[in-house]
């Protein structure tokens, strides 16, 4: 399912990003890549989703959630 | 004299991890702020001593990766190419700066930084904050596992700048020594396939012609290292990488070798070589860092509780701006005073060094040129620096970031970027700053669109013109809503440019926000102090410079060529009082009117028909100066909006800086020391304008040309002319329209069409 689906406070893994060459290398370094485990902080929140991945918050908005797809 | 050594040093390290700091700590004041070439990026530049060696640092832009998806990271992976490895580089030792508290992704850079083969030094920064959630670590493991030296350090509080200079010196020292190894250690393993591939692509190059690239490197025993980095890259088609290697044989390798690790391993390249080094990076953290169980609450998240609520996030970030423009309005007035009497003082004894009522040109070039030029923009500094001084408070305890990202969705809508808006409030101090502090958006379109609509958010300049005029023409009680009017009208217009920009010329799709949401922290006095006076620096340099210089310019225009002598006594006979001015100055006379004698009424004629003539003599001269023909050329242009062409001169010298208009409008009205809290001026005004003018004036000029500094910084950050004019023009030709329409609304309507000042 797409990150849009998860809800409040649910820990989960990311199974793949859907996104052009550039974004997905920028959330890599990040550390959002296939793999990574997550906590939804906030989701829904203003059309942004904010997560939390390897101990740093990220805000991720305008439909990028969508491009996100995660277990469960 | 023997020569004092000195060592190059660079800090990288992420976005947020304290580096800055650090870099102010160790430096301090000498610092130098540049420009990389080519790019609008800064390089910070500084120096520092430490154990009577001389040490060079650059503070590098951040960047989370050597990978290079911004032009921050871009900036920052060629340097250390160049450095390291070509002919004349400096060979920086590399000081990487850590977030402590988010060690697993700082340490995906200093991985890359490992795989590069160059020196460098683990600095745990932060490490407060990370011993109070409860991490723990072995830093003599993780010195082993890099194979580098570790330091701690808590760069907000000042601490461990002394062991990152003795650790830089030991480290330089190896380096120099031969004793540095920068062989790849054993956990730097991308697995079976990817290792496999890589492999292949190396050996390629090894029967390759040598590109010029290569014939860069000074360092055979880096040789190896520089090859497997280059294969990785080519493997993650790394357009820059691939453009700098010509050899065919190289290339074809790599990307055959690039879709088979995407067939077999069902991911993008990229992607699978991230997940690796986050894989090794987890397997090291197991050895060297105790986590706690469960991560204590921090502080930060409370505050998010609040300041990113569901619903009272907007209200209280709208709360904050009000507070800013608060701070900065009420609590500059006082030492606005204190300028304003200085400037007064400072006008007032250097006229007392002629005598009385003389018409010295250089007094006037002096007290009304320089003076009133530029004592106009230097008032106004309290006001800028306040603001500035709250920008970078809101900015460095990281609540800039929740303000961008509650910004958002709106700035979205409307093709920008959330982080566009923290340069549109530094544009309401002053546009210089405001254009450069656009270098964080990355989109080029955005970053565009942001800069064109800046000089739209009502800058520290115009308010002269809104000081002088609003007074003048409006009761006490509108004052508050004429100004917030007119800042409210820029707004919308920024808005609606921005909107209609995006969605011709510079259409783009938004791209999306991705953005950390670094922990809140206490400001740092020196970062906060440092930023502000950065950016009231230029402001201040404008001042000096720019306004200076026309200050003088417009001045010359406007006393050449000097009214000749017989032309001045024509129109001073032609002056004759009308009935209406008789009257007037009779009655200036009181009640005993009736009762004064001849003589008495004489002389009060008398003084009223002198000044009458003066006034037009000083008209004709004016008439006569080359700002005056310029103006007149400009009347008919100008007339729509019912400017006449003293008006008109006043506005040329407000394209240069807007200020000047205020001391221009004096000068046109023989008005001596004019600034904007001049009654005469005011009077002056209001004696030859409707209220439907003087707020036509202020529109204009909140709309219209951005100044010259601007246009300059416009130039520069956008690359090319091409914009800046189009800025100009733009603008200007938007100010006229509106103006116009403004105008001639008011007079087909009748609102305040009539003169409200004496006859």
């Amino acid at each position: 399912m797409t990150l849009t689906k998860a809800t409040d406070g649910v820990k989960t893994k990311i199974t793949s990003l859907e996104a052009t060459h550039a974004l997905r290398g920028k959330l890599a370094a990040m550390g959002i890549v296939p793999g990574s485990e997550i906590e939804v902080v906030r989701g829904a929140f203003h059309g942004a989703y904010i997560i939390r991945c390897r101990g740093a918050e990220f805000v991720l908005g305008r439909g990028l959630a969508h491009l996100i797809h995660v277990e469960g | 004299m023997s020569q004092r050594k000195i060592i190059h040093a660079a800090l990288v390290g992420n976005p947020n991890c304290g580096k800055s700091t650090i870099f102010n700590n160790l430096t301090g004041a000498r610092q130098h702020v540049g420009n990389y070439p080519g790019v609008t990026v800064e390089r910070k530049e500084g120096r520092c001593q430490h154990r009577g060696v001389d040490i060079s640092l650059i503070d590098l832009p951040g960047a989370y990766s050597l990978v290079a998806y911004s032009e921050d990271e871009r900036v920052t992976r060629n340097y250390l190419l160049e450095e390291e490895f070509s002919e004349g580089g400096t060979r920086p030792i590399l000081i990487n700066i850590i977030d402590s508290a988010n060690l697993e992704r700082n340490l995906y850079l200093s991985v890359q930084l490992k795989e590069l083969g160059v020196p460098f030094l683990l600095v745990l920064n932060m490490a407060d904050i990370a011993k109070k959630r409860g991490f723990e670590f072995d830093t003599h493991k993780l010195s082993q596992c890099f194979g580098v030296p570790v330091v701690s350090a808590v760069g907000s509080k000042n601490e461990g700048m002394d062991a990152i200079l003795d650790g830089l010196l030991q480290l330089s020292e190896q380096f120099e020594s031969g004793n540095f190894s920068p062989e790849k250690p054993e956990w730097l393993d991308y697995g079976d396939e990817i290792e496999a591939e890589v492999a292949l692509v190396v050996e390629k190059m090894g029967a390759a012609r040598k590109t010029n690239f290569e014939l860069k490197i000074r360092n055979p025993r880096l040789d190896a290292i520089w090859r497997r980095w280059n294969a990785f890259k080519l493997i993650e088609k790394d357009d820059e990488i691939l453009a700098r290697w010509e050899d065919d044989g190289v290339k074809k390798q790599a990307l055959e070798s690039s879709q088979r690790l995407e067939e077999t391993m069902g991911d993008a390249v990229e992607v699978l070589l991230a997940s690796e080094r986050y894989r090794m990076i987890s397997c090291l953290c197991a050895e060297f860092v105790r986590s706690p169980a469960v991560q204590r609450r921090h502080f930060s998240e409370v505050l998010d509780k609040l300041f990113l609520n569901r619903f009272l996030g907007l209200p209280i970030f709208f709360l904050m701006m009000y507070l800013v423009f608060q701070l900065t309005f009420a609590l500059g007035a006082y030492p606005m005073d204190w300028i304003d009497a200085g400037f007064g003082w400072l006008g007032d004894t250097i006229s007392s060094w002629w005598s009385e009522g003389s018409d010295s040109m250089l007094k006037s070039l002096l007290v009304d040129g320089i003076i009133g030029g530029v004592g106009g923009v230097v008032i106004f500094l309290p006001n800028i620096l306040l603001l500035f001084f709250a920008i970078s408070l809101l900015e460095d305890s990281g609540y800039m970031a929740r303000a961008a990202f509650l910004m958002d969705r709106f700035m979205s809508k409307i093709g920008l970027h959330g982080k566009s808006f923290i340069p549109m409030l530094v544009g309401f101090g002053c546009s210089v700053p405001a254009i450069m502090a656009t270098r964080t958006l990355e989109n080029r379109r955005e970053r565009l669109a942001t800069m064109f609509i800046i000089p739209l958010m009502s800058c520290g300049a115009r308010l002269p013109i809104y000081a002088l005029l609003i007074p003048a023409f409006f009761p006490v009680e509108w004052s508050g809503t004429v100004m917030f009017l007119l800042y409210f009208i820029g707004i919308v217009l920024a808005i609606l440019l921005a909107k209609v920009l995006r969605t011709t010329v510079l259409r783009g799709e938004t791209i999306p926000f991705i953005m950390e949401l670094a922990p809140y922290h206490v400001p740092t006095a020196r970062t906060v102090g440092i930023r502000t006076l950065e950016r009231g620096w230029l402001y201040l340099k404008k001042a000096g410079t720019v306004i200076l210089g026309i200050s003088i310019v417009l001045w010359a225009l406007t006393t050449f060529p000097s009214l000749p002598e017989e032309r001045a006594e024509k129109i001073a006979s032609a002056v004759q009082l009308s009935d209406e001015e008789r009257a007037e100055a009779l009655a200036t006379l009181g009640d005993g009117a009736a009762g004064a004698s001849e003589e008495e009424k004489n002389a009060v004629l008398e003084n009223r028909l002198a000044r009458a003539r003066e006034n037009a003599v000083s008209e004709g001269a004016l008439e006569y100066s080359y700002a005056g023909r310029l103006g007149k050329a400009m009347e008919p242009m100008i007339r729509p909006m019912g400017f006449d062409w003293k008006i008109g001169t006043a506005l040329v010298g407000a394209f240069a800086a807007k200020e000047v208009f205020v001391s221009q409008m004096g000068i046109v009205y023989k008005v001596g020391e004019a600034d904007e809290e001049s009654e005469p001026l005011r009077a002056a005004m209001r004696e030859n304008y409707p209220p439907l003018v003087g707020f036509c004036i202020m529109l204009f000029s909140l709309i219209a040309t951005p100044c010259m500094a601007t246009f300059a910084i416009m130039m520069r950050e956008s690359g090319s002319w091409k914009w800046a004019f189009a800025q100009w023009f733009g603008l200007t030709l938007l100010a006229w329209i509106i103006t116009t329409v403004v105008y001639q609304v008011g007079i087909y309507w009748n609102i305040g069409t009539k003169l409200i000042g004496g006859g």
